[in-house]
């Protein structure tokens, strides 16, 4: 690799530590949820992708199955698939790299690299790199943090993991709500998924908003 | 095996499927307009539900207590654009406090 330009080097280095410290937060769900510390920490370095990962102990801690588990994890993993499609003609990589680059394709690392665009595709190829292997280190590293605290806390009532986790996930989907069609969705979907709740295995509510998302984006919005 | 290993173990392989398949496939394939408007909707979908049943529910049954308080403090700090780690942090005191006092 050639000489990495500021302006991307700044922003991978940025990202990847704003996006690793919530890392603790998964940490301490995982413990909340009954993954024991070496379960949380794996599925940090291999499923290392903070929603699915959230919804794997979410929907796992709350009694779903571990296929409901699986079925959400990948419903959110869906956009990985179409990162790596964009990624693919910008990087070219083949055989072992293809598979680490596989690996540290997430939100952040193909977001920087879209961003460098009118800095040229070497630009784009660094912010790529450096975002990937960035996240990945301090999400990992903070994962085992987070879980080491919540092991240490004992009751997670107590110190408030009950609410974090749902606030959590609030959080992740507050940006994308950018209009009052992606509200009706949203405010749809958890009301569904609250009554249907006492009435179908834990973690199918859960998975059957995903039919929501189809009938909402069926058709064109005007 | 126990389940939580199948889900840790599952949920890796998926991911990893999923963003391999993305070096694979041949570009046109999943990008009609469609398929990319119901993408961009179904983390909306998934993670509201899990908002709401991770805030309401216990076992299969709605339960109404301190969660209640602390994802509506996180909402609150999300409408003043705070931080992320703010809104987790607050919703945790405030689920805590009330935890503790109730």
């Amino acid at each position: 690799m050639s000489r990495v330009n500021r302006t991307t080097a700044t922003q991978s280095v940025s990202v990847s530590f704003a996006v690793g410290l919530y890392g603790i937060a998964f940490g301490a769900a995982g413990i909340a949820a009954g993954f024991s510390i070496l379960q949380t920490c794996l599925l940090s370095l291999l499923t290392f992708s903070g929603a699915s990962q959230f919804a794997v102990v979410g929907v796992m801690g709350a009694g779903g199955s571990a296929l409901s588990g699986i079925a959400t994890a990948s419903l959110l993993g869906i956009r990985n698939t179409l990162y790596g499609l964009r990624m693919a003609p910008i990087l070219k990589v083949r055989g072992w790299k293809k598979v680490v680059a596989a690996q540290i394709t997430i939100d952040e690392s193909t977001g920087v690299a879209i961003g460098q665009e009118n800095l040229g595709r070497e630009a784009m190829q660094h912010g790529f790199w450096l975002t990937g292997f960035g996240v990945y280190v301090l999400w990992n590293f903070f994962t085992l943090l987070g879980a080491l605290g919540a092991q240490a806390m004992g009751n997670p009532s107590a110190w408030g993991l009950d609410a974090a986790v749902p606030a959590a996930f609030l959080g992740l989907v507050w940006p994308r709500i950018v209009s009052g069609f992606e509200r009706t969705l949203a405010v749809t979907a958890l009301l569904l998924a609250i009554l249907l709740s006492p009435y179908i295995p834990a973690g199918l509510p859960i998975i059957l908003t995903a039919l929501l998302a189809v009938i909402f984006g069926w058709r064109t919005r005007v | 095996m126990n389940q939580l290993w199948i889900g840790v173990i599952g949920a890796s392989i998926a991911l990893f499927a999923l963003r391999y398949s993305g070096y694979l496939v041949p570009e046109k394939f999943l990008t009609n307009a469609r398929m990319l408007r119901i993408n961009t909707l179904i983390p909306i979908a998934l993670l509201s539900a899990l908002v709401g049943v991770q805030t309401i529910t216990e076992k299969g049954k709605w339960v109404i207590d301190q969660r209640v308080a602390g994802v509506f403090v996180a909402l609150i700090a999300l409408r003043l654009k705070a931080p992320y780690f703010v809104v987790v942090i607050s919703a945790a005191l405030t689920s805590a406090l009330i935890y503790r006092f109730k």
